[in-house]
């Protein structure tokens, strides 16, 4: 049964490179352009990991890790976020929030893959 | 069937709430207004197909480029009977909270731009509609518009809530 | 950091959507960018300008676009200095905007041709970004490969103790040590001792808190930094030492936030170096699929849906027209008639072929159930396997969406009350594991999927004491087998003796028909005492269109689903009966079926309420039973496009959905599985009114 992965981020780029990586490496994968679609998805599927941009329309990353983690099914559920190069201060919100973990942008494929096998192994 | 999610919306009205702008409109004697931002259309009253088993303010559905879109009696919904609806009356459509809805009123008098600040609250007197209809006053030379909670008139037009009450 | 090892066809692939969105991006970004020198200070329009800088930047970064990537820095820290109003968006700021967008859209231009801008492009506007920034010049500085972590060459083994005591907070943020440890031994020999000390008594024991401790012994040649990176999620929950106790046994011992820090900046502050050829090379084979041409596109779905409904409206049209044009008996011109069964046939087949664009395999539905079998198994402790047939049979995607929660609550229902738990099993000569079978296949217009267990099937007594006691059917009801089977589709029913914590409460097999009738389709049980219980799902292979036959009551028309149509009839006097109660039937071929008004369901004025003078249309229900809807007469059969009335309202009882008809009006489709239902209610309340007491039911 492969793990289910869901990655949230506005940009199609980013979930193409995202999900195009972790479908490579044998994950199901999800996607929502923002927060608000997301919690949509979480509502009627349970995923093993969420990766999420920050910088978001409707609902941003960092308010998407707050409402995950409030509660319902996925309150434990690891999440990443994924953050650019200037952004400590946001690895630091997220965290703040809830996340488990975070992904420099850009990522080279097996960085993603690690990180990913870091908070969700197999 | 997932309810829509509430959308956290930062909107457009925080900065620039000083002036805002309303399409005014009659039903009867009154005039009304609703937020121009909500306004998607406005167009002539055609023949409704009427929906089986639903309020008398429910007028049926129009086909609006492909879109089915419910039609609602505006003088009805304030329980002041039903409009003879001729080629003359006017059907707004709006949009609340991501469906289209179309309303019949009278005709539609003007755009109104209304500083936030000069919108009254509803005062609590006696009057024939119900009051949670209403989201404020806005004065306009010697007479006055009222401004309607389009969220409020249209919360609850289930169909199911019509048919279980029967 | 490095520029990403993709494939170079997946490199172009994405670069390739990269330059679509920068198109969609930049477009918005001068819209809004228009709206702020016109409106001035608007923070949901900063906001969305810094979302497309930041997007474009991102993506920038990906492809080693370096100059794209600093310029985009800079404008980016500009426009968030002044959403977060650390700067004031005045006359001087603003015109640095509309010269930095323009700059930032050549960039994006030069990228896309494949070009290197000139070292000097758009310096004089980066130079006064970075003096709005007061003189923040270092955010915008290319981030040079020098300022990576000192990797030291460490090539030969040494040996860590590592001390891990992570907060009593650790899982609050999903975080895992088990999957931390496991990293460490990736990384060399490792042998572990777990700290137990801070172990509470079992009574003060919280399940979500974390106590134990770990002190490891790592054999590596992996660099501190190395082992700290390990650790980089959790730094700031625990307590953590990293010491290098064989190399270097007299150093301090390296506590974990600075260095953690250290590399946290380094790795931010990494920028990726300028598409370096060796980068892109083949090195990870694994990412490098298929070189061939390609052989899928991507579309929009919107587009796709626009598609269907064209086409949609195109079968309606070209329906119309040969309405038309065979009521005008013409039909002694060979040419028109052979032209226009040629366009019937052409339309066909072009809505086939539209309709094939969105089809897609179950599997993707299906492939979730293994693990849901599994995690309910496991949960009461049955042993179940589950056996898949048919998953590349193929349905509309919209279906297969709404596929998904009747399935999983078919199948969970199936493990949690279906199978029998192993010693029952064995007692009763089975195997002790049970088989659950799911099943597709394509049946004409339809897809037919089966979920069937080989457990103990219904229990009728049960399922009818259940219903009495909760006034469903009354005591002294005689109900055949199978009609005590459909019991378990009414409402607020649940079959389970207890409420488990698997299959939950409230949601009952009433919402899986409700969901399956939705899509226009049917559910059906079939039960055997002992042997098992089997549901079969009907469902329309699409919800765009509908084979539909129009009828006329009163002013108003409706379409009835072709496919439940037997035939249609005028009856005579003699076929109708009035049975006691008000009801009425109609005998055909020596079978008395019931009859129903359309118009009194509906409420529809000026109807023929005679059947004799009207027409009855004999349509067959999902459950097999047959059923009279008497209306003015027929208009004629046609393919209708289906179109939604809950987007912009809600359910409407008896009617399924609507459809647009060639001269523009809506007409709706009539959910025939309601209409007894309804009828019933109609009838009660009009006898209520017309009665004092309606005695029986």
């Amino acid at each position: 049964m492969p793990r289910k992965i869901l990655t949230v981020d506005d940009s199609r780029t980013m979930r193409d490179m995202v999900s195009y990586t972790l479908r490579g490496a044998g994950f199901e994968v999800l996607e929502a352009e923002d927060g608000v679609k997301a919690l949509g998805v979480l509502a009627n599927t349970r995923v093993d990991l969420i990766i999420t941009d920050i910088n978001m329309p409707n609902m941003d990353g960092v308010t998407l890790v707050k409402r995950v983690r409030a509660g319902g099914s996925h309150a434990s559920t690891p999440i990443l976020i994924l953050t650019t190069e200037s952004g400590d201060d946001r690895k630091a919100s997220g965290k703040a929030a809830g996340a488990t973990g975070w992904i420099v942008k850009p990522f080279a494929p097996e960085k993603l893959l690690s990180v990913v096998n870091k908070v969700c192994p197999a | 069937m997932a309810e829509p999610q509430d959308i956290p919306n930062s909107g457009p009205d925080a900065a620039a709430a000083q002036a805002r702008q309303f399409i005014s409109f009659r039903v009867g004697d009154d005039e009304f207004a609703i937020d121009i931002m909500a306004v998607r259309e406005i167009k002539g009253w055609t023949e409704t197909t009427v929906l089986p088993n639903q309020q008398d303010y429910m007028l049926g559905v129009l086909n609006l480029r492909g879109t089915i879109v419910p039609i609602f009696d505006l003088r009805c919904r304030f329980g002041l009977g039903l409009t003879t609806a001729t080629r003359s009356h006017v059907v707004i459509i709006v949009a609340i909270g991501g469906r289209l809805l179309g309303m019949l009123v009278d005709a539609v008098s003007d755009i109104l731009t209304v500083n936030a600040a000069d919108i009254r609250p509803v005062p609590d007197v006696d009057q024939p509609i119900d009051n949670a209809f209403l989201a404020g006053i806005i004065p306009v030379g010697d007479s006055m518009v009222v401004l309607l909670s389009l969220e409020n008139l249209f919360a609850n037009h289930g169909p199911a809530n019509a048919a279980i009450a029967a | 950091m490095s520029t990403p090892s993709f494939g170079s066809d997946e490199l172009a692939q994405f670069r390739r959507t990269f330059f679509e969105e920068c198109t969609e991006l930049l477009a918005d970004l001068e819209e809004r960018l228009g709206a702020l020198v016109a409106y001035s200070s608007d923070i949901e329009g900063l906001n969305a300008i810094f979302r497309a800088v930041h997007s474009v930047k991102a993506g920038a970064g990906a492809f080693g676009y370096t100059v794209l990537v600093g310029f985009a820095h800079r404008f980016e820290a500009l426009l968030d200095r002044l959403r977060d109003g650390k700067a004031e968006l005045d006359e001087r700021t603003l015109t640095a905007l509309v010269a930095a967008a323009d700059v930032f859209s050549a960039l994006v231009d030069l990228a896309r041709q494949g070009e290197t801008p000139a070292d000097d492009f758009g310096a004089d506007v980066a130079e006064e970004l970075s003096a709005l920034l007061d003189g923040e010049t270092r955010l915008a500085a290319a981030p040079s490969a020098a300022t990576c972590v000192p990797t030291q060459a460490a090539s030969e083994d040494r040996t860590y103790r590592i001390v891990f005591r992570p907060n009593a907070e650790l899982f609050r943020h999903a975080n895992e040590p088990l999957y931390l440890i496991r990293e460490l031994k990736t990384l060399g020999s490792l042998a572990i001792d777990c700290d137990l000390a801070r172990l509470p008594p079992f009574e003060a024991f919280s399940p979500e808190d974390s106590y134990l401790g770990w002190t490891m012994t790592l054999r590596s040649s992996s660099s501190p930094a190395d082992i700290a990176e390990v650790f980089e999620f959790v730094d700031d929950e625990c307590e953590l030492v990293i010491e290098d106790i064989a190399t270097a046994p007299t150093e301090p011992e390296v506590t974990a936030p600075p260095p953690l820090q250290e590399v946290a900046k380094a790795e931010a502050t990494d920028a990726p170096s300028e598409g370096k050829p060796s980068e892109i090379k083949t090195s990870d084979t694994k990412t490098t699929g298929k070189t061939g041409s390609i052989s899928s596109i991507r579309v929009d779905l919107y587009r796709v849906d626009r598609l269907v409904n064209m086409v949609g409206e195109l079968v309606i049209a070209q329906a119309m027209l040969a309405q038309q044009f065979i009521e005008s008996r013409k039909q002694d011109d060979p040419g028109a008639l052979q032209g226009f069964e040629h366009l019937a046939g052409l339309t066909r087949e072009l809505q086939e072929c539209v309709m094939a664009i969105r089809m897609q395999p179950v599997k993707s539905v299906f492939s979730r159930m293994p693990r849901l079998v599994r995690d309910v198994g496991h949960k009461t402790g049955k042993d179940v396997r589950l056996e898949m047939s048919g998953e590349q049979t193929e349905v509309d995607k919209t279906v297969i969406e709404e596929l998904a929660d009747p399935l999983t609550h078919m199948i969970r229902n199936a493990v949690d009350h279906g199978i029998e738990d192993a010693a029952t099993r064995l007692a009763a000569g089975k195997p002790a594991g049970g088989v659950i079978r799911l099943s597709a296949q394509h049946a004409g217009s339809n897809i037919l999927i089966h979920v069937e267990d080989d457990g103990a099937g219904l229990d009728r007594d049960r399922l009818l004491a259940k219903a009495i006691d909760k006034g469903i059917v009354p005591a002294s009801a005689k109900l055949s087998a199978e009609e005590i089977d459909e019991l378990i589709f009414s409402p607020g029913f649940s079959t389970a003796a207890a409420v488990t914590d698997v299959s939950g409460r409230g949601v009952g097999m009433d919402v899986v028909r409700r969901n399956v009738q939705a899509l226009g389709g049917r559910v059906q049980v079939m039960s055997t005492p002992g042997k098992g219980t089997r549901f079969t799902l009907v469902i329309p292979l699409t919800l765009a269109v509908l084979d539909g036959m129009v009828v006329a009551v009163g002013w108003e028309k409706y379409i009835l689903p072709l496919t439940s149509i037997v035939e249609s009839f005028r009856p005579g006097r003699g076929q109708i009966r009035v049975v006691p109660g008000g009801g009425e039937v109609v005998s055909i071929r020596g079978e008395f079926v019931r009859l129903i008004h359309l118009a009194r369901v509906f409420g529809v004025s000026e109807a023929v309420a005679d059947p004799c003078q009207g027409l009855v249309v004999l349509i067959e229900l999902a459950n097999g039973s047959k059923l009279g809807v008497v209306v003015d007469e027929l208009i004629g059969q046609q393919q209708v496009v289906i179109k939604s009335l809950q987007d912009n309202y809600d359910p409407v009882p008896g009617i399924s959905g609507a459809t647009i008809l060639g001269n523009g009006r809506v007409a709706l489709i009539v959910d025939i599985e309601e209409l007894t239902r309804l009828y019933d209610r109609s009838v009660r309340i009009a006898e209520a009114t017309r009665l004092p007491v309606a005695a029986n039911a």
